[in-house]
Parts: C-alpha cells; structure tokens; sequence
C-alpha cells in the first residue's frame, strides 16, 4: 500500500495521457477528423458591425438627450409596434429630458393600454400613468409568435447589451438590408432567403425574420432643430435610445468614477510614498 | 532603498527632526484618505437600503373621487396602505363641529383635518393609531361605531366621522396624510 | 510563533489591557499582523496576492449580502430583480457592478497567487498544508462563482448549470439520480435556483473559515521568500507592521485603481451577452462558454473527444477536469526536489514558463469553438499540463543541477547592493564612502 499510494496520481495522469493520445489518433484516423471547419456561407458573408459613434461612448460619454428624444420617437413610431420595452417606466423618461407634465401625457397617451381588473373582475385595460412599465404590445408570447410568422420579437430594453456588437450592431442591421450577393448564390447556390425572412448580412445566420423597419427618409418626421430624419439618422437615433434603455446609469457611472479615478490615484501616491518612507532605511 | 549618498547622511541626523515630520505628515494624510474614501464608500452601502426608485414613484396616488356621494365613503390605498376618502354630509359635519375640542384625546379641528373649501372631504389614512389594524366603516354595510365614524374591532377603537379617537386604546386620531385637490374630481394624495 | 526575535505585545492603553486580559484579541492581532510577526525582508510584490486575495473576498462577502437584500431567487423574477439592483435600487448598479468585477479580479488574483506557489516552491515543506488549504479554497471558489453566475438566470446562467450539471450524468449507474438530486428536478428550474442561492451565500463563509487556517497555518513556519531559504536570524526579517502594512496599503491602492478603472468604464468586457437575455430553456445559445476564469479546464473537459476501451469520452472528460485539479493536491510530493525557488532552478524555470504559456493556451481554446484546429490543439495542451505535473517535474528535481543558494537572505539582500554596510539604524551616521 506504502508503494502503490504514491504511484497512484502518475497511474491516473498516465491514463487521461494516453485518453488524450488515443483520442488525437481516433480523429486523425478518422476521414475529416482533422479538417478545419467548413466554408459556409454564414462565415463568408456575414459582416461585422459598421462603426458607430454615439456621445455615450468613451470614458468620459454623456448622453444627447436631443437625441435619446429622437430615437425614442423612432421607437414609438416605428419599433414599438412589435417590441415590447418592458424594464422601463414612463417616469424614466425623466432621464432623457422630458418633465413629469409631458410624461404624463407621452403615458397616458400611449397605444397601448396596461393591462387591469375592472371592478367587476374582468381582464381590461386602462390608460398608462407614469410608474407603469411599458405595456408589451402582445398580450403573450403565443400571441407575439401569432402575429409574426412564428418569430418573437425580442424585448428591447436590454437589446444593446444582450447583443455582441452593440448599438454599432443595432444600427448596421436595420439599415443593412439588401439583396443577396450574386457571389453568395453563386457559392452556396442552396443559400437563398427562405419564405418569411429578409436577407441581412449582420445577422447572425444572414436571414432574418424581422422586415426592414426603416423604409424611406422622413418615415418619422422629427421637430424641427433636429437633423433630418434619414434612414441612417433614425438609425443611429433608436441605437442612441436603445443604449440608454439598456444602461440608464452610464452618465452617473462616469462621473462617479472620473471622482474615484482622481481619488485613487492620489491615494496611490500617498501610499507609494508612505511605503517608500517606511522601507527607507530598510534594503529589501 | 540603496545606500545613501554622503551630500545626503546628514538628512538623517541634523535634519533628522524635518524628515520625521515630513514623514508623518505622509502617513497622516495616507491615513486620512484612507478614512476618507471608506466614508466615501460606506454612503452608498448604507443608502441603497432607502427606498428605491420604483418604490419612490409610487409615492402619490390620483384618486376620482366624483362618484362619492355625500354619507359614502372608499377605501383607496396609498403606499401600499389604506385611505379612507369619505363624504361627509352637513349633518356629519355639525355634529363633528359641535364636539368640544378640549373633550378629545387628541384635540383637533374639522378645519384642521381638511382643506378650506372642501371640509366635506376626510381624508385620512385606514390604519389604527394603536397597533395598526385596519378599522371598519369605510365600506358600505361595515359597522362605523357608537360615533357614527370607524370602529376598529382589534381592540375597540372608535373615531368619529371626522377620524378622530373618541373611545378605546388609541392614542391619537386617524394620520390625515398630504393631499390636494387639482379639481372637483381628481385628488391627489402624498 | 516560531521566531525567538518576535516583539512582545504590551497593551498600550488601560482599554486594550482590559480587552486583552478577558479575550485575547489585541495579542492576537498583534503577532499576526501587528509588529509581532517577523516576516523576510525580501519578498516581492507576489506576496501580496494572499493579502489581496483576502480583500477581494471581502468585497464579495459585503457587496453579496447587500445584493441578496434587493434580489429574488425565482426563475420567473430573478432576472428582473437583477435589472431592479441596476436601475431602481439606490447604487445597485455600481453594488452589482462590483460583485461582478470582484469575482472577476478574485480570480486573476489567485491565479498569480497560485503561480507565484508554483514558482517558488511554496507548497514545499514544511508548508505543505498551506497548500493543501488553498487547492480547497480554490475549489470552493470555482463552485461559489458557478453557482453565483446562475443567479441572474440569463441564457448563460441557464445553459452553463445545464452543462456543468450535466457532468454528473457521465458517472456510470448513480450519476443520473445524482444529477436530479442536485437540480431537484430533471433541468435547471426553480428548485435548482433556490438552492444554487442559499449554498451562493454560504460558501464564502466556508471559504473565510478555511482562509482562516490557511493564514493560521503560514503563520507556523512564516511566509516564504524568493530565495526559497528559510529564515535564520533576525536581520533576515522584518515586523510586519509597519514594514508589510505599508507595502499592502500600496497594493491595495494599485489594486482598488485597476479594479475602479473596470467596474466603472469597462463592467461589461468580460461578460457575456447572452446572459443579458432571460433564461430560455427551449433555445441554446450558439456558443456556451463558461466565465473566462474556467475556460482552461473547459478545454481539457472537452478535449477527450474519444472513447476509450468501453469509458465513454465524457466521463473521461469530465475526471480529468476534476483531475487536473486533483492532483495540485500532490504536488508538495511530486516535486521532490529540495531546493524552492525558481530563481535557483534554470531547468525548472523553463518548464514553469511552459506551463504557463500551456495554461494560456488551454484558455484560448476553452473560450474558442469546439472545432478544428481547437481541439487537437487542446488535446496536445492537455498532454502537456498532465504530462508537466506527473513526468516532467519529477524528473527535473532529479537530473537538474540548481544555482548555489545564498547563505542567508540577508546576504542575498546586500549582494544586491555588492556588499555596502547595512543601514538598519537610520540615525547612525554612514562612513565615508
């Protein structure tokens, strides 16, 4: 027993050694073991996200309020008709410049109703007010499914955080959409768009369920002292929303930590030096 | 630290008293940024357990009170508790005016407890001042008590149509919480 | 303690004299961490990783209880009490944010700490049990942090306790009745979330408790050094306060700057996306991966890719994960050699930079998908780690000719500065150079 214990952890290793060699030989032995992935026309052709600047980026970012205002339009004009913004409260809208009088009528002027019992016991609704979450525009997800070709359009208040890409990715895929590329059906003649999708190189898989959103220029018609309202604006204007949705903290993160940030460093000073003071006659 | 250069060794004994004071001012102010920052810290930890933001928005309530009747009264809930909203009637309110105030445990007014201009309208909170229970006489059909108001059935307080303690363990009269009146129908409560 | 030179405590006040005679707190603290506790004058800022280790601990342990105070462990709420820390509970957003963060820097700092044992021969005697405590300690962290990254009950919260519970299914005849223990059920759902929540916040108090006997017992022989020679007279040490009290306050200023800097301008780099999406148990996401902390044990698990004479490839997978692990457990065994550190071992050195560079790679391809050329590049940096452990090491401590050791470190310390007089009474005048 003296003997045997101490071989035992070589024993065990020897074993996952030679499982690991054997496992490399099975799959060189096997036809295709050791081939790299196949060329597929999602690798090909799908495409990063287009470069975005918004004034949230960067350590120092603050949000454009006029421009959370714009995207926030697009949002109710546009996008609001399918997708839900369910973790977000009128009241909040406080945060992209608007006052409690103008929030209680964007909520109780808003399509859709929040969901009630009547006094009565029946299911009904009534007009929002402002602590009231945005009200889903389905009643279930059957219902969402129902309406959209089997497909669930995803809730967007933490659509630019639960993407990789980001609002870069929001922004390029709805104004990415295009036909397919002679060079893609020419390739992988089997990769048309199937019935119900729309062909998207910045999505995922390049075939998405989701029509283009964004149609003409002007489709939203933005006060004027704003910009334009172009395909691209609209864009860049909702991916602009959709960051402060999804992250309505960032500008008191920021500043919260430029105040950290000077503090510690002087702090590291103070401590290198203290540190240094106290080793000095100490060589180490 | 590498050994000192001779220019410098008499840093450490004429000078010595100058470099132990710069020293300690070097630990002092360590230690004191060192304080600073853990007060700095410690705010955060002890605020988040305040009320958060979804809790705060829901701190006032827009009631209708337009189907009300005089002699009828509702119970809404603000802040997660009870409101009673009761119209009193003019009979109501003479006889609540006719108590004299030194008589109540708690002396208070009907001006006191309403706003001018709509002193038919007791607003009150529809929690007992002695423990907490809930007191009946809101609701149609509930007993109102021997002062025509509430009676709480927990341990026998009675208030009077104007929510003040007449009878029973109650220390004070029903809590008339802020409110205001943005138009003949609509009042705003918190 | 073991050192004869050790200052003795003497209550400073009539208050401490009072607290120290009824419960001894103020001695203990005192030889501990006071200016009672001789410590080598020479170690380098790796020694502070133990420290800091400890200090991310205590980030975790207070900004956990406060989370736990706003969060509600329910498959259908938890991921929306999460998005209620961050938008409506007052700083919930930087308390999440450094739970996050910290369990993240937890992590790198205990793997230099690790590294830093390996090096050096930390774990060699007589600190051997040192060592045993902290491979416990690391795996009591691996299942907290686990167990912590289900609670938001993302898609990557969902999917990774699917898999990792899924482990337990390899094990031959008990392994599937051990897997609907463990889960209450027959996938991750309500039951297993509650339970991941109370073990979440019991484990850190373990892992203090065993951090506890980890320090008791390297405060035994005292804490090693980068010449790996024992400690021999009182010149080679000095009090830990206010020598190491200082030089940790240093620390853990660099420290709270990295970790400020990430919780503040970067808290989503390492996190994944899709666990900002509610679990979905009908949907897989199209890459699982684990937290970046695991990805190297990922790889080995899915390296073995083959069944071999009957044991199916995922059992196999599954023990040389723990394995790999497992036999950190023997290490002060297995390398026998009597010298400690790797500054006097050139042959060892290369082999422990070749582990480190093997460890980075088995991350690469943890993170990466199960494809070629991943997998037999996993495979090949799996036979490495195995082999460097239990064929390597043992024969470098044989066939190695190390560097002659110093014969004091205090000689090692001056031999830096060629041999200069030793200053340690600051006010005695220097002689004339």
């Amino acid at each position: 027993m003296r003997i045997l214990a101490p071989l035992a952890p070589f024993a065990v290793g020897g074993a996952f050694i030679f499982a690991l060699l054997w496992a490399i030989l099975a799959s060189a032995f096997t036809p295709g073991g050791m081939s790299m992935p196949e060329q597929t026309a999602v690798r090909m052709f799908h495409e990063e996200p287009k470069a975005l600047s918004l004034a949230s980026d960067g350590p120092f970012g603050k949000y454009d309020q006029q421009q959370l205002q714009r995207g926030f339009q697009v949002y109710k004009e546009v996008c609001s008709a399918c997708h839900s913004l369910r973790l977000v409260s009128f009241a909040d809208l406080e945060g992209i410049g608007y006052d409690k009088a103008q929030i209680k009528v964007i909520a109780k002027t808003w399509p859709v109703q929040q969901p009630t019992i009547s006094p009565k016991g029946d299911a009904v609704v009534r007009p929002n007010i402002a602590s009231d979450k945005f009200p889903s525009p389905f009643a279930n997800e059957a219902a969402a499914r129902a309406a959209n070709n089997n497909a669930l359009p995803p809730d967007f208040s933490l659509i630019t955080k639960a993407r990789e890409g980001g609002a870069p990715y929001v922004y390029s895929l709805v104004t990415g959409y295009r036909d397919v590329p002679t060079e893609q059906l020419k390739k992988f003649p089997d990769s048309t768009v199937p019935k119900n999708l729309y062909y998207n190189p910045y999505f995922t898989n390049l075939n998405i369920a989701m029509p283009p959103p964004l149609r003409l220029d002007g489709q939203v018609s933005y006060a004027p002292g704003n910009p334009p309202a172009t395909k691209e604006q609209m864009a860049k204007d909702v991916a602009a929303f959709l960051t402060w949705t999804a992250e309505p903290k960032l500008e008191a993160r920021h500043s919260a930590g430029l105040a950290t940030m000077i503090f510690l460093l002087i702090f590291s000073v103070l401590c290198y030096l203290s540190y240094k003071s106290v080793w000095a006659d100490k060589e180490h | 630290m590498a050994s000192v250069p001779p220019e410098q060794s008499s840093e450490t004994s004429p000078e010595g008293e100058g470099g132990v004071r710069r020293r300690d001012f070097i630990y002092v102010a360590t230690l004191s940024f060192a304080g600073a920052g853990a007060v700095a810290v410690v705010l955060p930890l002890v605020n988040q357990m305040n009320p958060s933001a979804d809790v705060l928005a829901q701190a006032t309530t827009e009631v209708d009170v337009s189907s009300i009747l005089p002699g009828q009264a509702i119970k809404s809930m603000w802040r997660k508790q009870p409101v009673f909203i009761r119209n009193l009637t003019p009979k109501e309110i003479a006889d609540v005016k006719a108590v004299p105030i030194t008589s109540l445990r708690d002396p208070q007014g009907l001006s006191a407890r309403t706003t001018s201009g709509k002193e038919n309208w007791m607003i009150t909170m529809g929690v007992c001042t002695h423990l907490g229970c809930v007191p009946l006489g809101a609701s149609s059909g509930e007993d109102k008590g021997p002062f025509g108001g509430y009676f709480c059935p927990c341990h026998g307080s009675a208030y009077d149509a104007a929510g003040r303690i007449r009878k029973g363990p109650a220390p004070k009269n029903l809590e008339v919480p802020k409110y205001a009146f943005t138009s003949d129908k609509i009042v705003v409560i918190g | 303690m073991s050192f004869p030179w050790a200052k003795h405590y003497e209550p400073k006040s009539d208050f401490t004299k009072w607290i120290d005679q009824r419960l001894p707190v103020p001695r203990l603290v005192y030889g501990a961490i006071g200016a009672g506790y001789p410590v080598p004058r020479n170690i380098n800022y790796f020694w502070s990783f133990g420290f800091l280790a400890g200090v991310a601990l205590m980030i975790q342990i207070i900004s956990g209880i406060i989370l736990a105070m706003h969060y509600r462990a329910d498959g259908g709420i938890a991921f929306d009490s999460v998005e209620h820390i961050m938008r409506d509970v007052n700083g919930g957003w930087f308390l999440r944010y450094a739970h996050a963060t910290g369990a993240n820097f937890f992590f790198a700092i205990i793997y230099v700490h690790i590294f830093r044992g390996l090096y050096f021969g930390s774990y060699k005697a007589p600190r051997e049990m040192i060592w045993l405590l902290g491979v416990l300690i690391f795996l009591l962290m691996m299942a907290t942090a686990f167990m912590g990254y289900v609670l938001p009950w993302g898609q990557m919260s969902f999917w990774g306790a699917k898999v990792i519970t899924g482990f337990f299914s390899a094990i031959p005849f008990v392994g599937e009745p051990i897997q609907h223990w463990l889960l209450g059920g027959f996938a991750p759902d309500n039951a297993t979330l509650n339970r991941f929540f109370s073990l979440h916040y019991l484990l850190p108090f373990v892992i203090l408790g065993v951090v506890i006997l980890h320090v008791w017992a390297l405060h035994i022989p005292g804490s090693s050094n980068p010449t790996g020679i024992e400690v021999k007279d009182e010149a080679d040490t000095v009090p830990f306060h206010p020598y190491y009290t200082a030089k940790d306050g240093f620390s853990i200023a660099v420290f709270f700057t990295l970790f400020a800097f990430v919780l503040f301008y970067l808290p989503n780099a390492l996190a994944s996306p899709d666990n900002y999406i509610p679990a979905n148990p009908m949907s897989t996401p199209a890459h699982i991966e684990p937290e970046w902390y695991f990805w190297p044990f990922y790889a080995i698990l899915r390296a073995f890719t083959s069944d071999v004479m009957g044991v199916p490839a995922k059992l196999i997978g599954v023990l040389a994960m723990f394995g790999s692990i497992a036999l950190l457990f023997f290490l002060p065994w297995i390398d026998k050699s009597p010298v400690h550190s790797g500054n006097y071992r050139p042959l060892f050195k290369k082999f422990f930079w070749a582990l480190v560079l093997d460890v980075i790679i088995l991350g690469w391809c943890g993170k990466s998908p199960p494809e070629q050329p991943y997998v037999v590049i996993s495979q090949l940096a799996a036979i490495y780690y195995f082999a460097h452990f239990l064929i390597i090491l043992p024969i470098v401590s044989m066939i190695e000719r190390p560097l002659p050791l110093p014969n004091s470190i205090t000689e090692s310390v001056l031999a830096k500065y060629h041999g200069k007089p030793s200053s340690s009474d600051a006010l005695q005048p220097q002689p004339a150079e």
